[in-house]
């Protein structure tokens, strides 16, 4: 690709002529990248991208990598405290009338282990993941709009500390992570335990709804040149369409616990059918979010997937095209689901033929990515190292999951054990099965990557037996003790009706499944700190973000990569073409164009800032304090709008702001 | 690994106005998203609304004249807010602070009717559920008015500093341009769900 492609005559824009009116101030000149040898070059990027020193420099950063490791970090602190509950729980449960845990605090536990594993786990560490490894694998030196990227990190930890010291307190929501009125509205719900749900609900989705946003338009206008449509990396794809799902349905669950909170905190009638509302209104907007939320954690974990099946296989994925049409369909079919939730409901026939009908036709794009994903193994030369091992668990606990999820898509089915273990088996068999199954494969695999070392491959191996095994030995028997009858949510259960053996079998294996991440745990920190150094491309993967060194400089990229293929670095052994051109004082971004990635703009992106930090302690102080008094919300909007102000306003040369 | 020269960026341009930046491309995933938001809403009321067979559940008809004229207004805020977007994109900066300072006070005035509106609804919020819909279309239309005359108020401000002659500056010009076409159409359908169709019946 030539210099004269990338910015031919009709691409200038009509601004250069207005530059020369004498309308706009003059365009200032800095020093480029092109002549300057690579360690003047390594050393004048370092200094225009680095995080600032000190406590309030770290608190101020917007890079990507960064804030992507709080997010996973942060994220993985809350899997332990929602596995610690289940464990909890669970041991309540191993015997018959055990008293270690009162109906209240189970209530709480159960509530605070859903609402944490899918609100503060499940969809945080996905697009954690994502934060850190999108602007690699599509090539820029930092993600769209960094300071609203950050801004959304002081939002989710901020919310998930709301809720746990709620916990902590006695006063975190008992009415499980959906909070279905009429339990959680103001007739039955008390206290302020539902409002805590409603506004830390509301509070955490904003989070995920800014990073998908700064998702989106990362991969749409900052891909290398040449990463056009078709050369996008598969997890990057799956990335584009959950961030798409995530615009589409996040506000749905905002919707409706900012429903929720007006019907208790104000006396609105949204939900209350003595006043003319509907409880059922309730569900429908619930789980018009919450069937797409499988969706969120589960698409990016098949880009996982796809990333790392190639890379053991030594070979590109099979069905490129197919897997990118899969992950588009069943981006659009999981908004076609919602009422499989709600057979139980009692809705008209017609309705639920049609909700059974699509729920079973999401098979058919998952059935094609399996098969081309088994495709690249067949044809290819697998290599089995833990990722690998992990993606083969994937496989076996997802289908499981998958084949129930068919069983359930049918109304007699689903009217017979609706509210039993089996649907808990269920889907703990699609979300462990599809989503952390291939959590843990990425985490091994992209390790290295983060931290340049390599965790151990025999603690990973045990890692994967002792997960595989003890997942299976609790979820398995949930099938039949839900088959026999036993209702979920309750805290205890008596004697004779003969549960008592199956249920201490399933803690043994919930007790052992715990353990398999106290040993990744240890895996993890172990190969932080004395792993064996792991070079640039430890796997010898062929896209983007093993083209820079391991963990990556603040900059990502010395120079910009150009793409000539899905997989540039097995299509470009030699040498990497490389872009140049960009200031090395400034922090410059390519700006590429939608479909082509045709380079078209350089422009600035953000310095770092604290000021994401104070508008996200004015707008979590404000949530807070709205959970007692509508007021908040009037008092709390002239501390949100001057952090906003203060964000916003720009403190240097004009040219050098976001 | 080793790298070769390909391609060379140092002609393109700084800056871009519309698709071409990506903050036109933030604003309208927040569109979206808003969007999605505002549709869901209209969907309980009509869900609510298709549920009753007396919907209004015995309340008045709202009186829609102020509704009317906060419509008209931000009908008419259209035409110069287009022309702010041409002058924007010219990087003109006097008639750009012109216009942003008119696009400023149009943003006000139906704020300033819409005072008035909420009491025209004839019902308050915790009535009953008809109520509490017509209040909350209405608080969600109004807390997006507030925040983007919040906004354009800001840029108003900043366009007569020495930031304002900045390519940056005219592009978020040009995407506050795009971001008020987008209260002006949401408000559209919530004022035909919120005045007409009670009447319908």
């Amino acid at each position: 690709m030539s210099s004269a492609d990338l910015t031919s005559e009709r691409d200038l824009p009509p601004e250069r002529e207005a530059s020369a009116k004498g309308d706009l101030a003059p365009e200032r000149d800095g020093p480029r990248d092109t002549g300057l040898d690579d360690a003047s070059l390594h050393r004048w990027l370092a200094r225009t991208w680095r995080t600032p020193p000190g406590v309030i420099g770290a608190l101020s950063s917007v890079d990507h990598k960064v804030i992507a490791r709080r997010y996973l970090i942060t994220a993985f602190v809350f899997l332990c405290l929602g596995g610690l509950n289940a464990v909890a729980m669970r041991i309540q449960l191993s015997g018959p009338q055990r008293g270690l845990i009162g109906p209240d605090l189970y209530n709480q536990l159960f509530t605070m282990h859903g609402v944490t594993m899918m609100f503060l786990f499940a969809v945080p560490i996905v697009q954690a993941t994502g934060i850190y490894l999108v602007p690699l694998m599509v090539g820029t030196r930092n993600i769209a709009f960094p300071r609203l990227n950050a801004f959304s990190y002081w939002v989710y930890v901020s919310g998930g500390l709301f809720a746990w010291v709620s916990f902590a307190l006695s006063m975190a929501p008992d009415v499980g992570w959906f909070a279905y009125v009429p339990l959680s509205g103001p007739e039955y719900g008390p206290g302020k335990r539902a409002d805590v749900w409603a506004q830390m609900i509301t509070y955490t989705e904003v989070s995920s709804l800014a990073v998908a946003v700064a998702t989106i338009v990362t991969v749409l206008k900052q891909r290398a040149p040449g990463m056009s449509l078709d050369k996008i990396p598969l997890y990057v794809w799956a990335l584009l369409v959950t961030s798409f799902v995530v615009v589409f349905a996040m506000p749905a669950v905002m919707i409706t616990s900012t429903f929720l909170i007006l019907d208790r905190l104000v006396g609105t009638h949204i939900f209350n059918p003595a006043e003319g509302g509907d409880a059922l209104l309730f569900q429908h907007l619930f789980w018009f979010f919450g069937h797409p939320e499988v969706y969120i954690i589960f698409l990016p974990a098949t880009g996982m997937v796809s990333a790392i099946i190639p890379a053991f296989a030594r070979r590109p994925a099979f069905g490129h095209l197919g897997l990118v049409l899969s992950l588009i369909a069943v981006g659009f079919l999981s908004f076609g689901l919602w009422v499989h939730h709600m057979f139980a409901t009692g809705l008209p026939k017609l309705g639920a033929s049609f909700f059974t009908a699509s729920s079973m036709m999401i098979a058919i794009p998952n059935g094609v990515q399996i098969f081309c994903w088994l495709a690249t193994l067949w044809d290819g030369r697998p290599v089995i190292r833990t990722p690998l091992l992990f993606v083969f668990g994937f496989f076996f606990i997802f289908i499981i999951g998958g084949l129930t999820g068919v069983m359930l898509a049918s109304v007699p089915l689903d009217l017979q054990v609706h509210d039993t273990y089996f649907v808990v088996a269920h889907f703990h068999y699609v979300l462990i099965g599809g989503s952390v199954f291939p959590l843990l494969g990425a985490a091994y695999f992209w390790f290295p990557k983060i931290t340049g070392r390599m965790m151990s491959e025999r603690l990973g191996r045990w890692h994967f037996w002792l997960a595989v095994i003890g997942f299976n030995a609790a979820f398995f028997p949930m099938h039949i003790v839900g088959l026999w009858g036993m209702p979920r949510r309750v805290y205890t259960y008596p004697a004779e009706l003969g549960w008592g053996n199956i249920n201490l079998f399933i803690t043994a294996g919930a007790v052992l499944f715990f353990l398999s991440f106290v040993l990744f745990a240890f895996n993890l920190v172990h190969g932080a700190l004395r792993g064996a150094p792991a070079g640039d491309n430890p796997w010898d993967a062929g896209t983007l973000e093993w083209a820079t060194s391991s963990p990556p400089p603040s900059y990502n990229f010395a120079r910009i990569p150009v793409v000539t293929n899905v997989e540039p670095l097995w299509a470009e052994r030699d040498a990497l073409p490389v872009a140049t051109g960009l200031r090395v004082d400034a922090r410059e971004l390519l700006i590429s164009t939608v479909a082509e990635a045709h380079p078209d703009i350089r422009e600035k992106s953000a310095t770092p800032s604290i000021w994401p930090l104070l508008a996200a302690i004015a707008v979590g102080a404000t949530f807070l304090y709205s959970i007692f008094t509508p007021w908040a919300i009037v008092w709390g909007a002239a501390p949100i709008a001057l952090t906003l102000i203060g964000w916003f306003w720009p403190k240097g040369d004009p040219e050098d702001e976001e | 690994m080793n790298q070769r020269p390909a391609a060379d960026l140092s002609g393109l341009p700084t800056f871009g106005h519309g698709p071409r930046s990506p903050t036109w491309w933030g604003t309208l995933g927040f569109m979206a998203l808003e969007g999605t938001g505002f549709a869901l809403a209209a969907g309980a009321y009509l869900y609510l609304a298709t549920l009753w067979p007396n919907w209004r559940l015995s309340a008045p008809e709202p009186n829609h004249w102020p509704g009317t004229i906060v419509t008209l207004l931000l009908i008419a805020s259209l035409v110069p807010n287009h022309i702010l977007n041409g002058y924007a994109k010219e990087c003109a900066i006097g008639p750009v602070r012109i216009g942003m300072v008119v696009m400023s006070l149009l943003g006000l005035a139906p704020l300033i009717v819409r005072w008035f509106e909420f009491p025209a609804l004839n019902i308050y919020w915790d009535t009953n559920a008809y109520g509490s819909m017509l209040w909350v279309l209405l608080g969600l239309h109004t807390t997006h008015l507030i925040t983007d005359v919040g906004d354009t108020i800001v840029l108003t401000v900043l366009m007569f500093t020495h930031h304002g002659y900045s390519g940056r500056r005219f592009g978020d010009v040009g995407d506050n341009v795009f971001y008020w076409d987008f209260v002006v159409l949401t408000w559209i359908p919530i004022y035909l769900l919120i005045y007409w169709v009670p009447r319908l019946g």
